[in-house]
C-alpha cells in the first residue's frame, strides 16, 4: 500500500467533495453518484471442494464463502464485517471498510495458505462508484449487457461484466430506505474518470446529484 | 449478437467472450516424429464446415473459465456448452 500521505483516490481530481456539499439540498435528482474511495480489496483463491480451505477462509472472513455463481456472502454494510463476492469457481473478491483490508489479509494468508489458498491485496487496482436513486437502473441499462431486472439482480447479487465497455465488477447492495436500489461499481483505476464521466452523462436527463459516500 | 450460456454464470451477452477458435485439437505427443505435412496440418489446417462447429469460448470480463460450444455456422444456434475435456456431445468429427 501507499504512504497514506501520498493516496490519492482514483476520482480525487474531480473534487466530488465540493461537488457533494454544493449537491446537498439537491432532492429532485433520479440518480445519485459518489466514490467510495480506497475500498479494501483482497482477491482470494482456493478450491471450493476442498473442506479445509473453506472452513479456514470461511472462518476469517466470518461468512461461508459463496458457491453459488453471481452471489455474495457476509456483510452488506462494511463496517460491520467483510463482503465476500464470488467471481469465478475458485475465485472470490473479498471487500473490506478502508484499511481494514492489511489486517484480513494477514489472518486469510495465516489461516488458507496452508491449505491451497492465496490471497492478493487489490485495493489500489479499483475504486468503487456507487450508484443509487429511483433511476440508477436504467442508467446501468444504458451501457451493460446484463439481465438487470429487479427480480433477477437482487440485493446481494453481483457479476462481472462491462458497463460502457469497461470491465466492472457490479454488486446491488440492500435498498434505499426510499426503496430504490443501490449498486457498487467495482472499476478499475484507469477506467474511472472515464466511467465517472460516461455514468454523470448517462443519467443526465434523470438529474445528477453527487453525494458523499 | 449471441446470448452465450457461461456453465457458471449463466447466459451473457457475447461481448464478454472471446473465441479461441476450433475445439478438440490435440497437440502430438511425438513432433518430431510427424512429417512437415502431419504437422502443418495440426498448425494451420481447420475443418471450417458449414453447420454444427466445436469450439473454444473463454468468459473473458465474467469468470475467465474456458468451455467449448458447439454452434452451427450457418445459423449461430448454439447447440449444446460443455466443459473442457468433455467430448463433442453430437459424437461429430475429433
Ligand atoms: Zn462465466
Amino acid at each position: 500500500m501507499a504512504e497514506p500521505y501520498q493516496r490519492q483516490s482514483a476520482l480525487a481530481h474531480l473534487g466530488l467533495a465540493a461537488r457533494a456539499a454544493a449537491d446537498r439540498e439537491k432532492s429532485d435528482a433520479g440518480v445519485q453518484l459518489g466514490e467510495r474511495a480506497f475500498p479494501g480489496q483482497l482477491n482470494l483463491r482456493g478450491d471450493p471442494g476442498n473442506e479445509e480451505f473453506m472452513d479456514a477462509a470461511s472462518g476469517t472472513v466470518d461468512c461461508v464463502l459463496p458457491t453459488v455463481p453471481n452471489t455474495s456472502a457476509g456483510e452488506d454494510d462494511l463496517e460491520e464485517g467483510p463482503r465476500v463476492l464470488w467471481l469465478a469457481p475458485v475465485e472470490w473478491l473479498i471487500v473490506t471498510a478502508a484499511g481494514a483490508e492489511e489486517a484480513l489479509a494477514g489472518e486469510l494468508v495465516a489461516a488458507a495458505a496452508g491449505c491451497g489458498g492465496s490471497v492478493t491485496d487489490v485495493s489500489d487496482a479499483r475504486t468503487v462508484i456507487v450508484l443509487q436513486g429511483p433511476n440508477a437502473r436504467d442508467v446501468l441499462m444504458k451501457g451493460c449487457p446484463l439481465d438487470l431486472h429487479p427480480d433477477v439482480f437482487r440485493p446481494g447479487h453481483c457479476a462481472q461484466s462491462l458497463l460502457a465497455r469497461a470491465a466492472v465488477i457490479l454488486y446491488r447492495r440492500a435498498d434505499e430506505a426510499d426503496g430504490s436500489a443501490s449498486f457498487e461499481i467495482h472499476v478499475t483505476r484507469s477506467f474511472a474518470d472515464y466511467l465517472w464521466v460516461w455514468l454523470e452523462d448517462a443519467a443526465g436527463e434523470y438529474g445528477v446529484q453527487v453525494i458523499e459516500v | 449478437m449471441l446470448l452465450i450460456t457461461c456453465p457458471w454464470c449463466g447466459p451473457r451477452d457475447e461481448i464478454e467472450f472471446s473465441c479461441g477458435g476450433e475445439a478438440h485439437i490435440t497437440r502430438p505427443s511425438e513432433p518430431e516424429a510427424l512429417t512437415d505435412e502431419a504437422w502443418a496440418d495440426y498448425l494451420f489446417n481447420r475443418t471450417n464446415p458449414k453447420g454444427p462447429h466445436a469450439e473454444r469460448w473463454v468468459h473473458t470480463h465474467g469468470c475467465r473459465r474456458w468451455f467449448n460450444v458447439l454452434r452451427n455456422t450457418a445459423t449461430n444456434e448454439i447447440l449444446a456448452v460443455y466443459e473442457m475435456g468433455k467430448p463433442r456431445p453430437d459424437g461429430e468429427g475429433s
